[in-house]
């Protein structure tokens, strides 16, 4: 599993890049990143390498941030790849709250990050089809 | 063990502390007579001499004053002694507009001092606490007011003024200060800040604070008394009557006993100008019975209060005000209904007892009023989903909206978006307010 970072910013102009900005002076490498916005607040999401550091890093520059596992896989760049796995997880009974695609090193593989409600069942389910997890190492 | 400063006076029976009122009553009235001219005209308008002033009953014969008074008649022209004998000058912090001065003659530095020093040791304090003055020295009347009360009382003053945060904290800690006095908001701050250098409250030697200044509610009490450690007491005061210590809470926390033997009180419509009976809310109103250099007569606060003249706990006969709801000047009309920002507090705090840092912004958009209530997002108020947030926000909400009766609309802010303040905090910005000014 995967530790995401999520920030809280307002929704007004100069927010995110300042956010941005903050990890880029930091030499922080964003490997997979996404956006939940409402009319005034939105809630920034990704995954780097060291989260401990830029979530340090973000706190120590008045960020509001916490840290959230996401079950992180990666399946064949093909058609119905994807499909297999979501038909799985709703099968046995796990909802996805949200979910994005991952940079990772697996060459012709597609890869992506989830939030489920149940990471236990959810990484029990991929281990059922043989579908290994993605590591902080491989991102 | 319940303390007095002046038990014979603080706890005289009703019958005689009424009868040294009227008399200084009836004596009040004709030096002020002869020395101040407003209140001469205001008198001589009325028909009314001073002998028609023999006790407090005849308290309501009496003309009215309003701040207005002393800004027409700024600096000095409501004095009653020449100025060779004020000893003293303060002035308001002028944010409802002009500034005001008050003075004070040696004799009335000294009663206040008394004020201050019943009030310490009402909340427990003697001649060994060490009673740390975090109010603003100066032209404010908190941190002079306090310092003296505490000189008077025989406690070492600690006149640690505001600001500098973290040396108030390494004060408290380094000098063993005992007895605080402070805003409730700057309280509130400096919890914070606790937690963010890591200092414990067990390292600290505090057992009580008089917070006063700004109106606060019981959820903030309940957690400056928890991140302190303390007991939290309300104390009021207004430069125009005195400064800190008109009323100060004793250790029931029932009610600020008002020092009856200087101020008496009245509470009144603020529509009619009717006295109200006891236990009605209304206005507040005092007249300065023993002050020399000024001497205000039937002084409206603006204030909002209930006054009980049942006896105390604590052995005090003299009468309790309940924690002023708010004031006539910040009653906000919202779309008609009367709102007053500390029952939004209260409502806040009810939800989540973390949300000290808030602001009111009040608004009218294409004819309608709008209150936004702003507030500082923290770590643990949301997770990674927006469904979290926005369940905060409903739940926040729908506990104002039935508070006040009027719809509110939340706005959650990046940390440390709103201004922190060493002394009295802004809690709302009226923006309807600025527009009238200019198109008047």
């Amino acid at each position: 599993m995967l530790n995401q970072i999520s920030v809280f910013v307002e929704n007004k102009a100069g927010r995110l890049a300042s956010v941005m900005k903050i990890l880029t002076d930091n030499n922080i490498d964003i490997r997979a990143m996404t956006i939940a916005d409402t009319t005034d607040f939105g809630i920034v999401r990704f995954v780097v390498k060291n989260y401990e550091d830029a979530l340090k890093i973000l706190k120590d520059n008045e960020c509001t941030a916490n840290v959230t596992k996401v079950v992180a896989f990666s399946v064949p760049d093909t058609p119905g790849g994807m499909y297999s796995v979501i038909d799985a997880f709703e099968n046995a009974g796990i909802n996805i709250e949200y979910c994005y695609s991952l940079v990772t090193n697996k060459e012709g593989r597609a890869s992506v990050a989830v939030r489920v409600d149940d990471n236990d069942k959810a990484v029990q389910v991929l281990n059922d089809k043989g579908i290994a997890l993605i590591t902080v190492d491989d991102i | 063990m319940i303390k007095y400063f002046k038990p014979e006076i603080e706890c005289a029976p009703r019958h005689e502390l009424e009868a040294l009122q009227s008399f200084r009553l009836s004596q009040q009235i004709r030096r002020v007579y002869d020395n101040v001219k407003p209140y001469r005209e205001k008198m001589d308008a009325m028909g009314v001499k001073p002998e028609d002033i023999k006790s407090v009953k005849d308290l309501s014969k009496l003309p009215f004053t309003v701040k207005q008074d002393l800004r027409d008649n700024y600096p000095y022209g409501m004095f009653a002694t020449p100025t060779s004998d004020v000893v003293r000058i303060h002035a308001s912090s002028g944010t409802t507009g002009k500034q005001t001065v008050v003075g004070y003659t040696r004799k009335d530095i000294d009663i206040w001092a008394e004020c201050a020093a019943r009030a310490l040791a009402s909340v427990g304090g003697d001649q060994n606490d060490f009673v740390h003055v975090s109010y603003g020295y100066g032209l404010f009347t908190g941190g002079l007011g306090m310092h003296y009360g505490a000189e008077k009382l025989g406690a070492t003053a600690i006149p640690a003024s505001a600001g500098n945060s973290q040396r108030q904290l390494e004060m408290f800690r380094d000098f063993g200060s005992t007895i605080v006095c402070m805003t409730p908001s700057y309280a509130v701050s400096l919890i914070e800040l606790m937690k963010e250098i890591g200092m414990s409250k067990d390292e600290l030697k505090l057992k009580a604070g008089v917070f006063g200044a700004e109106p606060w509610t019981e959820e903030m009490r309940q957690q400056i008394e928890e991140g302190l450690g303390i007991k939290a007491y309300d104390i009021y005061g207004l430069s125009e009557i005195m400064g800190p210590s008109v009323s100060c809470e004793c250790e029931y926390q029932c009610g600020m006993h008002i020092c009856e033997d200087h101020f008496i009180p009245e509470i009144i419509d603020p529509d009619t100008l009717e006295v109200l009976p006891e236990g009605e809310q209304g206005e507040l109103v005092f007249t300065c019975i023993t002050k020399e250099a000024l001497p205000l007569i039937r002084y409206r606060t603006r204030d909002i209060a209930t006054l009980v003249y049942e006896p105390c706990k604590c052995g005090r006969t003299h009468a309790r005000m309940l924690k002023p709801q708010g004031r006539t000047d910040d009653m906000l009309i919202i779309r008609g209904v009367n709102v007053f920002p500390s029952q939004i507090e209260s409502a806040l705090l009810s939800v989540d007892n973390k949300a000290t840092n808030y602001l009111l912004v009040v608004d009218r958009v294409n004819n309608l009023d709008t209150i936004e209530v702003q507030l500082e997002i923290r770590d643990d108020m949301f997770g990674d989903n927006v469904k979290d947030v926005e369940a905060y926000k409903k739940k926040l909400k729908s506990a104002i909206d039935s508070a006040i009766g009027v719809g509110v609309s939340i706005k959650l802010l990046e940390p440390k978006s709103l201004a922190r303040s060493m002394g009295k905090a802004t809690r709302c910005i009226d923006n309807r307010k600025i527009k009238n000014k200019f198109t008047k």
